[in-house]
């Protein structure tokens, strides 16, 4: 008369993230449309205009327009900036105000599997963000290989090797207080310093070196190569092994924060 | 065998003893309870019930298995309605039952066919997709109440079912508990209501402090730990004052001649508690003692668990 026990997978946890992304993926699409146009329309049409006009197409820029220089770079960036608001409030939110994880640990779902569920989700959110990103990149004239298909992917990976340490780091918060604090003066800054808006060969050495550690600098260089097709090399697979072994690091941390989280 | 077994269990979170060293036994198809009031380790030991949370101490077997081995087996026969609500506001309500059912990996089909009966079972076929948002708090619980019932759960666990929920809300919940029990649907339920504990539960366990400090039928803890009846004075005056007159009349040697005239006197602010099995003859003698009314009552559940509770706060 015992129903037969049942397979807890992720994937359970999953279908409950996909069902509440039919109730707003019109808002959510849409901003992933209308972010990459502005800031391309902005700063790669805009300031580009200015910026080839006065340094000259190219000198500094791997004999690139700036709107092909930036616009990968910020395909990048746009990635871990979505997948930080993904790893912050709603993480919280699924311990603290919606207690969505609460409700998934009295099921048969392991902690685990909560986890990888969620984290799925966001690596689905943050690839679909970025190939509409890629669609506005093409839209705009500024994807020159066909090897861009694959940016999108590496830019999600760029996201997840964000995702995975702050969804860790925010288990342990009890409350909201030290998440602006951690955008204004972790990410924003690796967004301005990270390679997005100029090489940063341009910093002094010592920023250039700290650049260097950031998961966004690999995600730019890996975003900037497979869209221009130039510095296709060996090196990419060095920033690719880099991304990838953050994100099983922040699994792994996530992993012992949510359990702590869960099962106290 | 018992559906439930704990033995010495305990719970202790750093230096702090939540649990500390309960044994009890639930029996498949009764509705057991866990009275005391807040702090006093019911909902800990709820969230090892529930395979939530590991026990720091003793042995607990639920549904003949270790909840620190198989805790996904057991939580997948386990019904679980917590404190706190935790349906997802921004789905529909059959989204909310959906969604869960999904967790205990059950096909669409049967989904269907349940949502439908679980909905109409706790009346609220009508809102079925209507926003979870806007329902009422009673209408929430019936809701989580229809969620852990999904999976068709061999036992429903209830961590204070109708706390917060108006007079009205409170007896449709009990009444739908009510009707669980008559299908022999297994409940474990913390309270901190006597009423509630009276009302639903076959056995009981009264914890105070991480202890279980009573255990028995409504009916045998109030045979066991108070008296028949209570008689209640009220005073407009010094009710300390009333209450020794009404001590000195018990041990008047009229009142020493026949049986014991009551058992404890009590004294509340604008009142005296006299515990007798005798209500009616002490009244009878109650002319003697200044008082603006008298009242007689049966004793309740409510008069034992502030006696073994104490009627302090332990904050």
């Amino acid at each position: 008369m015992a129903p037969a026990a049942v397979i807890p997978r992720p994937k359970l946890a999953v279908e409950y993230w996909l069902l509440t992304y039919r109730r707003n993926w019109k808002g959510s699409l849409l901003t992933s449309f209308l972010s990459p146009i502005l800031f391309l329309a902005a700063m790669g049409l805009g300031l580009g205009s200015l910026v080839d006009a006065e340094v000259g197409s190219g000198r500094n820029l791997g004999g690139l327009d700036y709107l092909d220089f930036l616009a990968p770079g910020l395909l990048a960036g746009n990635a871990m900036m979505l997948a930080v608001n993904e790893s912050t409030y709603p993480v919280l939110g699924g311990f603290k105000w919606y207690r969505t994880y609460m409700a998934m640990a009295a099921s048969p779902l392991r902690g685990r599997d909560i986890l990888l569920g969620h984290f799925t989700y966001m690596a689905f959110r943050v690839t679909l963000a970025s190939f509409v990103f890629l669609g506005v990149m093409a839209a705009f004239g500024a994807v020159s290989s066909p090897l861009a298909v694959l940016a999108p992917i590496c830019a999600a990976l760029c996201g997840m090797a964000f995702a995975t340490p702050t969804a860790a780091f925010v288990a342990t918060r009890i409350n909201a207080d030290n998440f602006s604090t951690y955008t204004r003066f972790v990410i924003m800054p690796m967004f301005l310093f990270s390679g997005i808006f100029y090489p940063v060969s341009q910093l002094p050495i010592v920023l250039e070196q700290i650049a260097w550690l950031t998961p966004v600098w690999h995600g730019v260089r890996l975003c900037r190569a497979l869209s221009t097709g130039s510095g296709v090399s060996w090196e990419l697979a060095g920033h690719l092994a880099y991304l990838v072994a953050l994100i099983l690091v922040g699994t792994l941390l996530a992993s012992r924060t949510f359990t702590r989280r869960l099962y106290e | 065998m018992s559906l439930i077994a704990a033995w010495g269990l305990t719970k202790r979170f750093g230096d702090f003893t939540a649990v500390d060293g309960i044994n009890f036994e639930v029996e498949r198809g009764e509705v057991f309870g866990f009275l005391g009031p807040n702090g006093a380790g019911k909902s800990s030991t709820m969230r090892m019930i529930g395979c939530v949370s590991d026990p720091t101490g003793g042995a607990l077997r639920i549904l003949g298995m270790d909840p620190s081995r198989e805790g996904t087996k057991i939580r997948s026969r386990l019904g679980v309605v917590p404190q706190q609500d935790n349906l997802d506001e921004e789905l529909s309500v059959a989204e909310n039952l959906y969604v869960y059912g999904r967790y205990f990996d059950l096909p669409r089909a049967v989904l269907r066919s349940r949502i439908s009966e679980l909905l109409e079972f706790v009346q609220l076929s009508e809102r079925a997709d209507d926003h979870v948002e806007p329902l009422s708090g009673g209408m929430k619980r019936r809701l989580t109440i229809a969620r852990a019932l999904i999976s068709e759960p061999e036992a429903l666990l209830l961590d204070e079912p109708t706390t917060g929920l108006d007079p009205q809300a409170r007896h449709v919940v009990w009444e739908r508990l009510w009707t669980l029990k008559r299908q022999g649907v297994t409940q474990v339920l913390t309270t901190h209501y006597m009423d509630e504990a009276e009302q639903l539960c076959d056995r009981l366990v009264v914890m105070d402090r991480g202890k279980i400090v009573a255990e028995g039928s409504p009916r045998q803890l109030i045979e066991r730990y108070s008296t028949r009846e209570v008689v209640e004075v009220r005073t407009h005056g010094q009710v300390t004052v009333m209450a020794d007159a009404l001590r000195r009349l018990g041990e008047s040697p009229e009142a020493q001649a026949r049986d014991e005239l009551y058992e404890r006197v009590e004294e509340l602010p604008d009142r005296v508690l006299l515990y007798t099995d005798h209500g009616e003859r002490l009244v009878a003698l109650l002319g003697e003692v200044e008082h603006e009314s008298v009242l007689v009552r049966r004793s309740t559940l409510e008069d034992v668990f502030l006696h073994l509770t104490g009627r302090s706060l332990v904050d």
